[in-house]
């Protein structure tokens, strides 16, 4: 196939052999580390700004606002200067907080979300770790979170943080279940959890087209459960702003809000990357299958643009809802889990294994 | 065994938290103090007085036309009902006619108030919901009205466009084209409001049934206004004591009897609707004229006791007057319609969760100044 | 079977409501142009106020320096927050007449509620509201404002 070109994966091979041969394993392998983790930091910094940017711009265009605009041209670098100010603010030490956990649990927040983005595949061979259990990986690390979050309304000692903590863990622990489970129809379809392999196999055809109905379903209900858990609006109960005040994060100030305002953003992206990949195909070009001259034009856009174009659909998706829907009240969003949600999704995954089974997917 | 019970005597404190004074969803600086047990509130405490400025007492050092400039102040999305409301007491308390063309304009600009205002409120109950982009919308919508008022009255939100026996100035050349302008415009632009936040499933979900307020409990807390009217309790100011052009206009009172969040929410949808179409009963009829009576440069009202009342945005607003003859009043209560409906917030909230509290508070309308004074 | 028929109504019923809001922010979105906001350091030269527009009080004076002021004090009566002060003095006249005559006008922009009521009552349209809105200045004592001019005097009225 033409996009073979754009293989990353000898290429990873000869800077590893070059590496091992000319170190000791030991250092050659962190070495690796270090150069992952660099550039890696910096895309995550970067992706983060971005996002915060695109969200501002994107909500102020549905408000009917220009939206930031002073900081250089279209205002881009107003993000960049919000993170300087937010670097040099003052670190506000609360009184009778518990001081280990109250700094602790930025870090684990935004370390948790720093995770999930290993094993993402942004193109073929381009990835940190191809796991065997990816979407499990993904899933397991993505809700670690969540501990920093009740951590942080925990020892911030204040009331209100108290309530936005309590809540999201409730709702982080009933929407895990629809995330995992209209994964699992996924992975039903793809006959793997190795993310890599469920990019492989959209080559002829994305999941979404190929798995038409209960692929659908699967990614509405994915995209709900998955905005509920990165606590963003229309379920950012958390930290519901007119409700209370900032909720888990209101005692936070300077660069550990920053962390928490980053890994807000950098869930939105690892969860819309996923989507990306196990619903529209990750990195694989839009195949049709007969236009062999369209596919082949197709196959020249490189991976990278094919990915970040996806993923940054499924994120303007979210900011979209966002920005129009009143927040649900604690009960309802609990409610549309349990009472619709999982029983359609139970359903959606007999429907898929159907599917399958019977071969009526394309 | 024994022991451990003993010691289980942790007292079971309340979970108590203040929402305000300093808070987004108080739209100002209300205090309550609310009892919770997990998510539900058991008591809502409301404290006062942050914004106390004494409004009532200075009146006793102010001529009657300067009275006028502080019921602005009360409540400030209603600046012209309010003045209307002194300047009446004062022209019914002296017996003055005022020409026709004050009355239709008088009434005009109350209903462009009260569009104002609800814009706003809508504004902040989508916001207090959650729904940001609702603010957004509304105030778009709210420039429009308040361009009208700036280029009549030379201000924006605080007009003091009435003086006993008028107006300060006769209305703009531009005033009718601009309001037949809104009109126009606004009729486009509502049901826009309906499909983003009536019709949402989630707004239904989180007021239907939340904060029931029956009529024998709206009559006993005097909660009035769209809020009073939602309970069923016919008290519309302007239908049932019409002053001013409203004896020549038809309305319908939007009268609902289920009392909760919803259909206070509705009320004041509707009450948008009801509003332009008095606009466009007067607009095109507004009869020549002078825009003042000629006044006496120092108004005494005769001894005694006067109140007149006026449907404020929020409900029935009233000034209550005792005068000893002199220029200055002996005393001056203002009946603001907001402390009434504050008062039912416990029954109201009592029971419900944090997040439906927020929601009964936006569906009430309050504007703190107002409660204050 | 009807409790399946209404679950079903009532989620297609919602998901409709909810399309519909995306439909009216969706629009928004995509059409830019409506966009009403004023880019406002940028466009003050293009910037008018409505010619009613209560800025703050201001005491036009003509070619010849002078006003119209008569230092009545009917404005500072009629002040409520006591914002006016006129200071006069007697000066005296060619034909040996003494005469009342404005000193300063001062006026405290700090207290004004630009309630119109000094305008309103000023016998000889003296005082007008100006167009003025950029009122912030860093120091207090700069709204305590000099409404006339230095070295101003009164328009005689021209006799008819």
């Amino acid at each position: 196939m033409a996009f073979d070109i754009y293989d990353f994966t000898s290429f990873n091979q000869t800077i590893d052999k070059a590496l091992y041969d000319n170190l000791p394993p030991i250092l050659a392998m962190l070495t690796e580390m270090v150069i992952i983790g660099v550039v890696f930091l910096l895309f995550y910094a970067l992706v983060g700004l971005f996002l915060v940017y695109a969200e501002r711009k994107v909500c102020a265009f549905i408000q009917n606002r220009v939206g930031p605009n002073r900081v250089g041209p279209y205002g881009i670098f107003q993000t960049f200067a919000d993170f300087i100010k937010l670097l040099m603010k003052e670190l506000i030490p609360i009184n009778k907080a518990d001081k280990i956990l109250f700094n602790l649990a930025p870090f684990i927040v935004i370390i948790a979300s720093f995770m999930a983005i290993a094993a993402i595949p942004f193109g073929k061979g381009l990835h940190a770790i191809d796991l065997n259990v990816g979407i499990f990986y993904v899933m397991a690390v993505s809700s670690l979170g969540v501990v920093g979050i009740l951590l942080a309304g925990w020892s911030s000692n204040n009331k209100y943080s108290l309530i936005g903590a309590m809540r999201s863990g409730a709702q982080i622990v009933s929407y895990e279940l629809s995330v995992g489970l209209s994964m699992v129809t996924m992975v039903i379809l793809a006959g793997s959890m190795q993310l890599s392999e469920i990019v492989e196999a959209q080559r002829n055809g994305w999941f979404i087209f190929t798995g038409h109905v209960p692929a659908f379903i699967a990614f509405v209900i994915f995209l709900i459960a998955s905005t509920a858990e990165t606590n963003r609006g229309p379920f950012d109960l958390a930290e519901a702003e007119s409700e209370l005040t900032a909720g888990f994060h209101t005692e936070y100030s300077g660069i550990k809000f920053a962390f928490f305002f980053l890994a807000e953003y950098m869930n939105m992206f690892i969860v819309a990357s996923i989507a990306a990949t196990i619903f529209w195909g990750g990195w694989m070009p839009l195949h049709i299958p007969g236009w062999e001259g369209f596919n082949i034009v197709m196959d020249y856009i490189p991976p990278f643009f094919w990915y970040m174009g996806k993923t940054l659909v499924v994120i303007f998706l979210m900011m979209w809802f966002k920005w129009t829907f009143p927040r649900l009240r604690i009960d309802q969003l609990l409610k549309l889990e349990w009472k619709y949600l999982l029983p359609i999704n139970l359903f959606n995954i007999i429907l898929m294994a159907l599917i399958v089974l019977m071969g009526w997917h394309f | 065994m024994e022991n451990i019970i003993t010691n289980n005597s942790i007292q079971q404190e309340e979970y108590i938290v203040n929402m305000g004074p300093q808070h987004p969803s108080t739209h100002g600086v209300l205090r309550l103090k609310i009892s919770l047990k997990g998510e539900t509130v058991e008591n809502i405490e409301p404290h006062c007085g942050y914004i106390h400025r004494g409004i009532e007492k200075m009146c006793e050092r102010l001529t009657y036309q300067q009275i006028i400039h502080l019921t602005d102040r009360l409540d400030y999305l209603s600046a012209h009902t309010n003045n209307e409301a002194v300047c009446l007491l004062v022209e019914n308390a002296l017996q003055i006619e005022v020409p026709e063309r004050v009355k239709y304009i008088r009434t005009i600009l109350d209903e462009l108030t009260r569009l104002a205002s609800h814009q706003l409120w809508w504004c902040a109950f989508g916001m207090d919901l959650g729904a940001l982009t609702t603010y957004f919308y509304g105030l778009r919508d709210r420039e429009k009205i308040l361009d009208i008022f700036e280029e009549t009255t030379g201000a924006r939100l605080l007009q003091s466009f009435n003086v006993p026996g008028g107006l300060m100035n006769d209305i703009h050349p531009n005033f009718i084209g601009r309001v037949k302008e809104f009109i126009t415009y606004f009729r486009k632009k509502l049901p826009e409001y309906d499909e983003l936040l009536t019709g949402n499933v989630i707004l239904k979900e989180r007021t239907t049934d939340i904060g029931l307020l029956t009529l024998e409990e709206a009559i006993n807390y005097g909660v009035t206004g769209p809020s009073g009217r939602a309970s069923g309790f016919a008290c519309d100011v302007r239908k049932h004591h019409p002053y001013s052009a409203y004896d020549k206009v038809e309305f319908k009172e939007i009268l609902y009897t289920k009392g909760d969040s919803f259909h206070r929410y509705k009320a004041r949808v509707e009450e948008m609707w009801e509003s332009m179409k008095i606009l466009e009963q007067l607009i095109d009829n507004i009869p020549e004229g002078d825009y003042a009576v000629k006044m006496k440069p120092i108004i005494k009202l005769p001894e005694g006791e006067y109140y007149q009342r006026v449907e404020a945005a929020r409900g029935e607003f009233g000034v209550y007057v005792l005068s000893t003859g002199e220029k200055y009043p002996y005393r001056v209560k203002f009946r603001s319609p907001n402390f009434s409906n504050l008062s039912a917030i416990n029954k109201l909230g009592a029971g419900h969760k944090i997040a439906d509290l927020v929601a009964i508070g936006g569906s009430l309308d309050l504007v703190i100044p107002d409660i204050d004074r | 079977m009807n409790a399946i028929i209404n679950y079903l109504k009532e989620l297609f019923g919602g998901i409709k409501t909810l399309l519909t809001g995306m439909k009216v922010t969706g629009y928004y979105f995509v059409h830019p142009r409506q966009i009403i906001t004023q880019q406002y350091p940028e466009n003050r030269k293009t910037l008018k106020m409505f010619d009613r527009f209560k800025g703050e009080v201001s005491m036009p004076h003509d070619e010849n320096n002078q006003h119209k002021c008569t230092a009545c004090s009917i404005c500072e009566i009629n002040c409520p927050n006591g914002s006016i002060e006129v200071i006069s003095k007697q000066v005296e006249k060619e034909d040996g007449k003494k005469k009342k005559e404005l000193d300063t006008y001062i006026y405290k922009l700090s207290m004004c509620t630009f309630c119109g009521i000094c305008i309103k009552v000023c016998p000889q349209d003296a005082i007008v509201f100006s167009q003025g809105f950029e009122h912030a200045v860093f120091n207090r004592e700069k709204l305590i404002k000099t409404l006339n001019k230095p070295g101003s005097s009164l328009k005689e009225k021209v006799k008819e």
